[in-house]
């Protein structure tokens, strides 16, 4: 969240890709069934800002990352200012501030799973991805694989976020079978 | 049942009696397990007439710090303001996953004990904080929030009590220190996860400025059964000798141990007997190290420290550490203890929220000096620093996350001292730091 690289030795975000999206063209996501279900979502807290979390999730379903232009958008619909959005989407791990790969690949790698083995997890993944190293995005846009901390699975090394799907259990040997089983 | 593994006789399973069985994920099937008997039962009982039983059951918070629940309640007076109850489903403490547990096979049982909770503290509203990477969890409660909306528990007549509960479900986006009570209550605000300056207490002043009681799943998840049984029912469960530790308690187990997952036992339980009969020991061939008996942020033992150790808020802190979350992290004969601590350190850097310096540059230094002792470039005199350092760290913050990262360094270089000289002593570059000693200059 905080820190420079000198504390961490593994890249834990993505890595932004090359060339800009600032110019690419944002269609609205709060309008119809969205901006319906957003209002709901508003009505169970005194506060419009309360709704920024979930609106920023919704933002992300929708568009895969979090966009400048989705910035302002979230902004404009809850009444606060882009610079506070992005303050707040800074500040959590799980919002893409660059687009990723179409399968996000998420190894736990902290001390209950690291004495499991899960550095060599990750190696495995980075290995059969072709993503070359941790953070960045293979050439085909398919994968995009980055070390986590605690995912809150420690009984079952290695977990793996796969997108929004929990894998438990991971070894090296059986990241082939799990990224040939990814649509 | 038990999952992943099928209870073992020595277990006490009262929340993990469900684990594994799907069929108390719906809700009909909770209720055919006489699930919101005891929510009905509360919302009849006056929130005072609650909240003393609660308190006479001796239930404390199993969060980690484990403060008095039913004083935590009766914090929350008739006082006529908006109050709120928080649920903290944040779980995200290294080696803990039991509140993962719960929320997946019994979500029913949760939200059964957060809309009696909410009752009890004289609120309407209570959230649901989960952490953004339990999918499952998240689906899980959702499901059983929307059932039991459905089916009149929930909304502005509670199980045609007149009493208006509603329960809503808020999904973190990735951020331990969000497990910290005012930093979750910053989240679902719509704020970055700092915690607070306290006081002011969340009692008085703490989700939206409201008075506002935050418990943990398992906590909340406890409650119905003392409701529908009795604070003498659950005070049957804990050693003779110690009356401040009641109850059952779900300790999760990972690292090098030959059955990791969830086992629930009476507090006051034997932890040898616990380490190797119910989760089996060590993986064959090997011996047991170290154990972090209750979530990363709490002091190491050694092997032999831990088989002395009792199961319970005292008998942990008897042995110098803490009960914590119950999350055991075991250490095995083959893991470096200096490696396993950096990487411990790394963790709680990269989890800063970086508001307070002591706890934004201190657990990055230590990270920096750590892996360069891991990695064979240390000096004896970096163990020195590390001390000072941790001490600088420990109980200079607005919340307790400088102090977690400072704990398994001073406790690993008490205990595991040998390990750090020995990196030290393998250290092949010419001294470059003026004054340092070195263990290899003999």
């Amino acid at each position: 969240m905080s820190h420079g690289p000198s504390a961490s030795g593994g890249a834990l975000v993505a890595a932004p890709p090359h060339g800009h999206h600032h110019d690419e063209p944002h269609e609205p996501v709060f309008v119809g069934e969205t901006r319906a279900a957003l209002d709901v979502i508003l009505s169970r807290y005194p506060t419009k800002q309360a709704a920024l979390l979930p609106a920023l999730w919704m933002l992300q379903d929708a568009r895969g990352w979090v966009s400048e232009k989705g910035i302002e958008e979230v902004a404009a619909v809850l009444e606060i200012t882009p610079a506070y959005v992005k303050g707040v989407v800074s500040f959590y791990t799980m919002y893409h501030q660059h687009p990723v790969g179409r399968h996000f690949i998420q190894v736990c790698t902290t001390t209950p799973c690291n004495v499991c083995g899960a550095e060599d997890v990750v190696k495995s993944f980075l290995e059969h991805t072709g993503c070359g190293d941790l953070g960045l995005t293979s050439d085909d846009g398919k994968y995009t694989v980055i070390e986590v901390e605690c995912l809150g699975a420690c009984g079952f090394a290695t977990p793996v976020m796969i997108n929004n799907d929990f894998i438990e259990s991971v070894t090296p040997e059986s990241v082939p079978r799990i990224l040939s089983e990814l649509k | 049942m038990g999952y992943p593994h099928p209870s073992h006789p020595r277990e006490t399973p009262v929340l993990s009696k469900y684990f594994g069985d799907a069929g108390a994920r719906t809700l009909d099937g909770w209720r055919q397990r006489g699930g919101y008997e005891a929510l009905q039962k509360a919302l009849a009982m006056d929130p005072q007439e609650i909240q003393t039983v609660v308190k006479d059951s001796g239930l404390r918070g199993r969060g980690g710090a484990g403060f008095p629940t039913g004083m935590k309640w009766s914090f929350m007076k008739p006082d006529g303001k908006v109050h709120y109850l928080c649920c903290n489903g944040d779980e995200s403490e290294p080696g803990t996953f039991k509140d993962r547990e719960i929320m997946r096979w019994t979500p029913h049982g949760l939200v059964e004990g957060v809309a009696l909770g909410a009752h009890a503290i004289y609120a309407e509203t209570a959230y649901i904080y989960i952490r953004g990477e339990f999918t499952e969890a998240i689906t899980q409660v959702n499901r059983a929030v929307e059932d039991a909306y459905a089916a009149g528990i929930l909304g502005a007549n509670a199980m045609g009590s007149g009493k208006r509960v509603d329960v809503h479900v808020h999904r973190g986006a990735g951020a331990y220190i969000c497990g910290e009570e005012t930093a979750l209550m910053n989240s679902l605000e719509g704020r970055r996860g700092n915690p607070r300056i306290k006081p002011p207490f969340p009692a008085v002043a703490g989700l939206f400025g409201k008075p506002t009681t935050i418990n943990n799943v398992e906590t909340l998840t406890t409650v119905p059964y003392i409701v529908k049984n009795g604070a003498e029912w659950y005070k049957q469960f804990g050693r003779p000798d110690n009356p401040k530790s009641i109850g059952t308690k779900l300790f999760s187990v990972c690292g090098n141990i030959s059955r990791p997952g969830n086992y629930e036992v009476a507090l006051g339980f034997p932890f040898k007997e616990f380490l190797y009969d119910l989760c089996g020991g060590p993986l064959p061939g090997r011996e047991i190290k170290a154990v972090i008996p209750g979530g990363s942020s709490v002091p190491i033992l050694t092997r032999e420290e831990a088989e002395n150790a009792i199961m319970d808020y005292e008998g942990m802190v008897a042995s110098g550490t803490m009960l914590g979350s119950g999350g055991v992290i075991v250490f095995d004969d083959r893991q470096c203890m200096v490696r396993q601590i950096a990487r411990l350190t790394r963790f709680y850097a990269h989890e800063s929220c970086a508001q307070c310096s002591q706890c934004r540059e201190g657990t990055a230094w230590i990270t920096r000096i750590m892996e360069r002792i891991r990695d064979g470039q240390g000096t004896m005199e970096d163990l020195d620093t590390l001390l000072s350092i941790a001490d600088n760290m420990s109980g200079k913050t607005i919340c307790v996350l400088s102090d977690s990262c400072a704990t398994p360094v001073v406790s690993g270089l008490k205990k595991f001292r040998h390990e750090f000289e020995a990196k030290i002593a393998a250290n092949p570059s010419k001294v470059t730091v003026p004054g340092a000693l070195r263990a290899s200059a003999a």
